[in-house]
């Protein structure tokens, strides 16, 4: 019985430990901390091109989430803080960039390709249509000629 | 109508080739800085070789200077340095040293070495003027022109290459429009 009561004060007294962005950078709340993950999120490291700078290791990324968040603990907002990284690292830093002359072909990419896919569905079903529809089984030459042949063929018979 | 359809496929791989082949040969790990045609960030630091002066922006008011970004962490900084010391010794090149985040003691023993091709070196060791020029990796060299306004950055090792094919070109530009 001490042995079950032991285990269980042991169990209730144990907490539950985690580790996450809170144990290195304080903030007051969720959101907070959301705003915080969301941003580093789509912020792109320029060192490692491939990853966002919540992921990569590299030196500059973490002088990067360093600024971000002392610019979050400044009261700058989310515009704030991506300009400031544009306007030191070039728009290659935002993984969505703004539309401009660059990057109209980048945006307009998906619509097109759907675009295209809605004219070739379009065509197909314009043409089964017309297929389905249109064009007798013969034309009169060939009515004709069939005519004939079955004329010749009854006659031939009746021979 | 039909005999178009049928070189439908051909004009598609034409434009999207067309498309694609500009981009072949270009290197997506060089990026054009945001700070062309930009002043250079206020800064206040002290210098490497003398602890007790202060430098701020105005030491590159006067004439074309080149910044170069280094570090003795940095294996490829140790590649262009003969280079920077041709240009400076042979080109007569002002070349402004950027030791970001280092230790003194290091980039001292460095120059003692390797030869000092600086006029004047700013000490970074938290690297806060080399985030403020979006520097991402060493060695990085900007062109900067008399009235303080970079003109160009290149990022990667410096050699005779590199310097008569684009930091030359660009200076005599700063030269003539400046």
């Amino acid at each position: 019985m001490l042995r079950i009561v032991c285990l269980l004060l042991a169990m209730v007294a144990t907490s539950v430990t985690y580790a996450d962005v809170s144990a290195v950078y304080g903030f007051d709340n969720r959101s907070e901390e959301q705003r915080y993950q969301n941003l580093i999120a789509e912020l792109r490291c320029p060192k490692c091109q491939n990853q966002n700078i919540a992921d990569s290791n590299s030196p500059i990324s973490k002088d990067m989430r360093n600024v971000v968040y002392q610019m979050m603990l400044d009261g700058a907002s989310n515009e704030e803080i991506v300009d400031s990284l544009v306007g030191r690292f070039g728009e290659f830093v935002k993984y969505k960039p703004d539309l401009d002359r660059r990057t109209f072909v980048l945006w307009a990419t998906p619509a097109i390709a759907v675009l295209g896919g809605l004219l070739v569905v379009v065509g197909i079903v314009v043409r089964s249509r017309r297929t389905g529809t249109a064009a007798p089984a013969l034309s009169a030459e060939e009515q004709a000629r069939i005519d004939q042949m079955l004329a010749e063929q009854a006659r031939n018979g009746n021979d | 109508m039909k005999r178009f359809l049928l070189f439908l496929p051909l004009l598609v791989a034409i434009v999207v080739g067309a498309f694609l082949f500009a981009g072949i040969g270009k290197d997506p790990t060089k990026l054009d800085s945001a700070l062309v045609g930009k002043p250079v960030p206020v800064f206040s630091l002290k210098g490497l070789k003398e602890p007790e002066a202060t430098y701020d922006e105005s030491l590159f008011q006067g004439e074309i200077t080149l910044l170069n970004v280094w570090g003795t962490w940095c294996p490829a900084c140790r590649d262009e340095h003969g280079d920077l010391m041709w240009l400076a010794q042979e080109k007569n090149v002002t070349i402004i040293g950027l030791n970001y985040k280092d230790n003194r003691d290091d980039a001292l023993v460095w120059l003692d070495r390797l030869g000092d091709p600086y006029s004047e070196v700013i000490f970074d060791p938290k690297g806060t003027l080399g985030f403020d020029l979006g520097v991402y990796g060493a060695p990085e060299t900007f062109v900067i022109d008399a009235s303080g306004i970079v003109r160009y950055r290149h990022v990667g090792v410096v050699n005779v290459e590199v310097w008569e094919q684009i930091l030359l070109p660009v200076i005599n530009d700063a030269r003539e429009n400046g």
